[in-house]
C-alpha cells in the first residue's frame, strides 16, 4: 500500500500482498474446513502437542483469519483504483497458499508436532509427503507465474 | 463443579443484574428522546443494538443460561463468549458515549470530554493495554486456581464477570472506532494487536483443552475449550471485517486522484 509509486507502477506491491494474504487465508480455511471438520483427519489437539506448537499454531491461524479478509479488501481497493493486475494477483495467491501449506506441514506438523495429517493409519509418511509436495508445487507454480507476470508487464 | 456451586446463593446477584438491566433498557430511550429535542433524531437501529447487547449480557448472568453456566463448563464458556465478546460488539454499535454526550448539559459534556482525553483513559484504550487487560485476565482466570475460587464467593464471581465484560468492551472500542474516540491509532497497529489477541485466545483455548481447570470433567472441559476456540473465531472475524472495512472507507481515493497517480507513476 505504501509504495504505490514503486518501479512496477501503481499498486504493484499491493497486488502482491493482496494475493499472498488471500492465499494464506484460503489455505488455512481449506485446512480447517476439509481436514479438521469434514474429513476429521486432523485433531484439535493430541497429547504429544508441544507448548511451542500450540503457540505457533494459534498465532499462524489467527493471522490467516485476518489475512483472508484483509487480502480481499485490498483486492477491492485495487479494483476501485483500476490498478488490479490479475496475473500478479493469482501468482501471489499461489505463493501465499504454498507457503502456508509448507510451513504448516514442515514446522507445525513435524517439528512442533501440533497434530498429524491423519491418525490411525499404518504409515504416516505418504500423508506427510503429499502434504509437503502439495505445498512445494503450489509455491513453485506461484513463483514461475510471478516471474512471468513481471516480464509481461515489463514489456 | 456443581459441588462447589451448592454453597453459593446467586439470588441477590440475579436481582441486582435485573435492576441494572431494566434501568439500562429504560435510560437509553429516555436519553435518545431528550437529546432528540435539540439534536437530530437518534437513529432507530441504534436502539436495536443497545437492547440486543444488554439482553445478551444479561442472559449470561440471570435466567436459564446463567444456571447452565453454574452447572457445566461448556455453559460457562458460552456465557463468557456472549458477555465478553458479543455483547460489547453489539453495544459499541449503539454508540452509548455519543448519546450521553449529546444528552447531558454543555458543562457536563466538557467534563466528560476532558475525562475521555485524560491520560488514564488514553492509556487503557491503547489497543495493547486493552488486549492485555482482556486476554491476560482470561489467562489468570483459567490458568490459575481463580476459576475454582470464583465459585466459592459471590462477590468474586461478580467481580470476575464485571471484569470480563468491561475488558471485552474496552478491547472492542480500542480496535474499532464506532463510538466517540479521543485518540486514534493506526490501522496497522490495531490489526497487529487484533491478530495477537486472537492468537492468544486460540492458544488459551488449546491450553484449557489440554488441562481444564480443577473439578471440570474432561469431556466438559474439551467441549468448552472448542466452544471458546470457534466461538472466538466468529466474533473476531466480525471485528476483522469491521476493521478492514473502516480501512477501505478511510483510504478511498478522491475524484481524480487515480489519474494524477498514473501520471506520476
Amino acid at each position: 500500500m505504501a509504495d504505490r509509486h514503486a518501479s512496477n507502477g501503481p499498486g504493484a506491491s499491493t497486488n502482491t500482498w493482496s494475493g499472498v494474504f488471500f492465499g494464506v487465508g484460503l489455505m488455512a480455511l481449506i485446512d480447517e474446513i476439509i481436514f479438521h471438520q469434514l474429513l476429521q483427519w486432523h485433531h484439535f489437539y493430541d497429547h504429544s502437542t508441544t507448548q511451542v506448537g500450540i503457540f505457533s499454531d494459534g498465532l499462524l491461524n489467527a493471522f490467516a483469519l485476518f489475512a483472508i479478509v484483509a487480502g480481499l479488501f485490498m483486492f477491492a481497493d485495487l479494483r476501485r483504483r483500476y490498478t488490479l493486475r490479475l496475473r500478479r494477483f493469482i501468482s501471489s495467491v499461489l505463493i501465499g497458499a504454498g507457503s502456508f501449506q509448507l510451513a504448516d506441514g514442515v514446522v507445525n506438523h513435524k517439528l512442533l508436532r501440533v497434530h498429524q495429517v491423519r491418525y490411525g493409519v499404518d504409515d504416516i509418511w505418504p500423508y506427510d509427503l503429499g502434504w509437503t509436495v502439495t505445498g512445494v508445487i503450489l509455491l513453485v507454480c506461484g513463483i514461475i507465474l510471478f516471474a512471468r507476470s513481471n516480464r509481461r508487464e515489463g514489456e | 463443579m456443581h459441588v462447589h456451586m451448592g454453597t453459593v446463593d446467586f439470588t441477590s446477584l440475579e436481582a441486582l443484574v435485573l435492576i441494572l438491566v431494566l434501568s439500562a433498557l429504560l435510560l437509553y430511550p429516555v436519553a435518545a428522546f431528550i437529546s432528540g429535542r435539540k439534536h437530530k433524531k437518534w437513529p432507530k437501529f441504534r436502539y436495536l443494538f443497545w437492547f440486543l447487547g444488554i439482553i445478551v449480557a444479561a442472559a449470561t448472568l440471570t435466567g436459564p443460561l446463567a444456571h447452565m453456566a453454574h452447572e457445566s463448563f461448556t455453559g460457562h464458556m458460552i456465557g463468557h463468549l456472549l458477555l465478553g465478546m458479543l455483547a460489547p460488539l453489539l453495544l459499541v454499535f449503539s454508540k452509548p458515549v455519543t448519546l450521553l454526550m449529546r444528552t447531558i448539559s454543555v458543562p457536563a459534556a466538557r467534563n466528560l470530554s476532558r475525562l475521555l482525553k485524560s491520560r488514564y483513559v488514553q492509556f487503557i484504550t491503547n489497543p495493547l493495554v486493552a488486549a492485555i487487560l482482556n486476554i491476560g485476565g482470561l489467562y489468570i482466570l483459567y490458568m490459575t486456581g481463580l476459576f475454582t475460587l470464583m465459585h466459592s464467593a459471590l462477590w468474586l464471581y461478580a467481580l470476575v464477570h464485571i471484569h470480563v465484560f468491561l475488558a471485552g468492551y474496552l478491547f472492542t472500542i480500542s480496535i474499532v472506532y464506532i463510538d466517540l474516540t479521543s485518540r486514534r491509532h493506526s490501522f496497522l497497529y490495531r490489526a497487529v494487536i487484533l491478530v495477537l489477541a486472537l492468537g492468544f485466545h486460540k492458544i488459551l483455548s488449546k491450553l484449557i483443552y489440554a488441562s481444564p481447570p480443577e473439578d471440570v470433567i474432561r469431556q466438559d472441559g474439551e467441549t468448552g475449550a472448542m466452544v471458546m476456540y470457534y466461538g472466538g473465531d466468529i466474533v473476531d472475524l466480525a471485528l476483522i471485517i469491521i476493521l478492514c472495512y473502516q480501512w477501505y472507507r478511510r483510504t478511498a481515493p478522491r475524484e481524480g486522484k487515480v489519474m494524477r497517480e498514473d501520471v506520476q507513476g
